[in-house]
């Protein structure tokens, strides 16, 4: 327990370490020797100090967190207001059988969440058992009348064909299982742009430790034989093997990735109303995701992992950060796996499988008129923009390069087109858009607070709309795109009957 | 290319949009029976989104005007800047500034007008409604009971020209109404009858 923070703050302290110990060897002619150690230990004594001075206390009606020696901060918050407590384990951690719990509540300031570094691992589960069920107990009568669409167990066990797997859990919970990871879906991995990020952010970080260590590529022994390996074969054979290196690299870096963040993921229920994911390899997440927060799920189906038949699965819920950092963030409901997993997990949580299988409503001939112009002014833009390029002496294959956008832009818009639909099913609104990153989003109605409807200029000449629900869930605004007017409004009208009744005129006033 | 739209699994003609507009005379529509809840009156009466009510001040024309005036200016003097450095070839260096007043004379004259006819709002007993925009034009719709906060504030300019504007905040990021232009008095009247209707509202309206 006393270990991490020191472990973690000499790591953190580095830099300046390495400044004092070069410091010391320079000055004096070795007579200040003492001033790494010395720093060395001022770092542990802080670090001890820390831990030292917080505390925290839960009571039923607050959670507490002091911390501090010279500066003292209270940070306390309502227990009703806990709206996730996560609980994140590091390989330093679990080498000492110890957990880090954030608790959040909803609020979007930095600096406000409690975050209790170092406690048992016995300690954090029990905390987080009791914090959820209390904060559960407080609003259980609100959590009945608002999760209309959320479904006890028996929802689950008619819709998934998963074994409801019933065990007790630290003696306070009973968790249904949802689905759990299986090792195969790392096959999934490629076909995200972690690996490519991944191999970006590894050659970023490799070519400015060469630049910053003044040492010339060409004097280092193999990357000089690679040269020289390189200048021997034909440019075509250097092409082959770059790309073979590079699928390689990005190949094994997302499956690490991939393996790292996900690793033993398992989405399980509770019976008080709540999900719980469990991932990670080397460090352990336990999230929460209360389901009176919830108010539906995005279903992600970017290009490539379309083409494999993957997608992932992310909750709309309040309260929620929706960050979506490498490891997806913690509103992660399912990473990329089989499309038929994604559809029944998200039917197990919305506890209706009408709204992912939905037929979608089809936004017309005008809609994907505009899919296509749009596709072809940018292709357009781009073979001008070669053309002009050409004219002024570049070589000729450019104009090719922008020649060839236009048949990408033409299966871009088809994709689009076919992408672009909505439907009302049950208590939710269904939508679905875009072609690289295509995304169905299953809103509950009860969980819209407003319409948007947009409309430029070529829209109105359309006689098209954006009609965007507003939430205060997850992305706070779900767009039906570019949908006939009289199409949207009857959508508005179905999603939400009566708001919009006021505001309706049988003809064009406009 | 044929189009073919798709309506709880049952495929509809590409005669669609020929519906949309011949739907008063043949009130039964192509659509089949199962799908009624969507296509009942909704999708075949032409059902459109009337305008709001209420007006802005017509002071809001003249406001517009002069806050969108010092972009152009600084265009226009960097433009005549670059017009009075050594003379090498005048053509094109009154073309640009002849071409900027124009657009610039267009743009004041017709945006502020534009936007006075779109801008409009209304509040009934259970939702307000704005409208905003003038090529881009947007309509915003929030319930009564989901308006978290009413915010009326006049900035240097708007007080020049004893306007107010009024922001109405629901608990969506995505979805705060504003209401620019209003003279003071309607401004006030405005948040007093929007703090009254929401008082009564209860929980926490997410």
């Amino acid at each position: 327990m006393l270990l991490v923070h020191p472990v973690r703050e000499l790591g953190q302290a580095i830099p300046a370490l390495v400044g004092l110990v070069l410091a010391g060897r320079a000055m004096g002619d070795g007579q200040m020797w003492w001033l790494g150690p010395a720093g060395v230990a001022v770092v542990i004594a802080v670090s001890v100090l820390r831990w030292m001075t917080t505390r925290y206390r839960i009571t039923p009606e607050q959670v507490q967190l002091r911390t501090g020696l010279l500066r003292r901060k209270t940070i306390a918050t309502a227990a009703d207001r806990v709206r996730t407590v996560d609980v994140t384990a590091s390989a330093l951690h679990r080498v000492l059988g110890l957990a880090k719990v954030e608790i959040g509540t909803g609020s979007h300031h930095l600096g406000h969440g409690l975050e209790l570094d170092s406690l048992t691992v016995r300690e954090a589960a029990g905390l987080r058992a009791e914090l959820l069920h209390s904060s559960t107990a407080a609003s259980h009568d609100t959590a009945r009348a608002t999760s209309l669409g959320v479904e006890p167990l028996a929802g689950v066990a008619a819709a998934g064909d998963h074994d409801a797997e019933f065990e007790l859990d630290t003696g306070l919970y009973q968790d249904t299982e949802l689905v759990r990871m299986d090792p195969r879906w790392v096959r999934f991995a490629p076909f995200t742009m972690s690996g490519v990020l991944g191999a970006a952010a590894i050659l970023g970080i490799g070519s400015r430790i060469l630049n910053q260590s003044g040492v010339s590529p060409g004097d280092v022994g193999p990357i000089r034989g690679g040269i020289a390996y390189v200048e021997r074969n034909p440019i075509w054979l250097d092409v082959l093997q770059g790309l073979v290196a590079l699928v390689v690299l990005v190949t094994v870096l997302s499956i690490g990735g991939y393996a790292l963040s996900y690793w033993g993921f398992r989405l399980m229920r509770h019976s008080h109303g709540s999900l719980h994911i469990t991932r990670g390899l080397l460090t352990t997440r336990a999230i929460s995701i209360e389901e009176r927060r919830l108010r539906g799920v995005e279903l992600a189906e970017p290009l490539l992992l379309r083409a494999v038949h993957g997608a992932r699965l992310r909750a709309i819920t309040t309260g929620l950060k929706a960050s979506s950092g490498t490891d997806g963030g913690s509103s992660t409901l399912l990473p990329p796996a089989p499309r038929g997993v994604a559809r029944e997990v998200a039917a197990a949580i919305l506890g209706d499988p009408a709204p992912v299988e939905v037929a979608l409503i089809a936004h017309g001939p005008a809609a994907a008129r505009r899919r296509f112009t749009r596709a072809l002014l940018g292709a357009l833009f781009l073979v001008v923009a070669t053309g002009l390029a050409v004219f002024s002496g570049a070589p000729p294959w450019f104009v090719a390069a922008g020649m060839l956008s236009i048949p990408v832009a033409i299966l871009l818009a088809a994709d689009r087109c076919r992408s672009l639909g909505h439907a009302v099913s049950g208590h939710y609104l269904v939508t679905r858009a875009g072609s690289l990153y295509r995304r169905l989003d299953v809103l509950e109605c009860d969980g819209i607070i407003g319409w948007n409807v947009r409309q430029s200029f070529f829209q109105r000449r359309a006689g098209l709309a954006t009609l965007t629900a507003t939430t205060a869930a997850g992305r706070q605004r779900y767009a039906v795109l570019d949908v006939p007017v009289p199409m949207a409004l009857a959508l508005a009208e179905q999603a939400l009957p009566g708001l919009l009744g006021d505001f309706l005129t049988a003809e064009a006033t406009s | 290319m044929v189009l073919v739209f798709q309506s709880s699994g049952v495929v509809m003609s590409r005669s669609w949009s020929h519906t949309l507009d011949s739907c008063n005379t043949q009130p039964a529509c192509v659509l089949p029976a199962d799908v009624v809840p969507f296509a009942s009156a909704w999708q075949c009466g032409l059902m459109l989104l009337r305008d709001p009510v209420h007006l802005v001040s017509p002071r809001a024309v003249a406001y517009w005007t002069v806050r969108a005036l010092p972009a152009w200016i600084i265009v226009l003097a960097g433009e005549l800047l670059w017009l009075s450095s050594p003379p090498d070839d005048t053509g094109p260096r009154v073309v640009v500034p002849a071409v900027t007043v124009l657009l610039a004379a267009a743009h004041l004259i017709v945006m502020p007008r534009w936007r006075y006819r779109v801008h409009r709002w209304e509040v009934t007993s259970t939702a307000v409604y704005t409208q905003s925009g003038w090529l881009r034009q947007e309509r915003r719709i929030a319930p009564l009971s989901r308006v978290q906060t009413v915010d009326t504030e006049r900035g240097p300019l708007e007080q020049l020209f004893m306007l107010a504007n009024v922001t109405v905040t629901t608990a969506s990021a995505a979805g705060p109404l504003r209401i620019h232009g209003l003279d003071r008095a309607t401004a006030g009247a405005l948040v007093a009858e929007l703090t009254e209707a929401t008082s009564h509202s209860q929980g926490d309206a997410t």
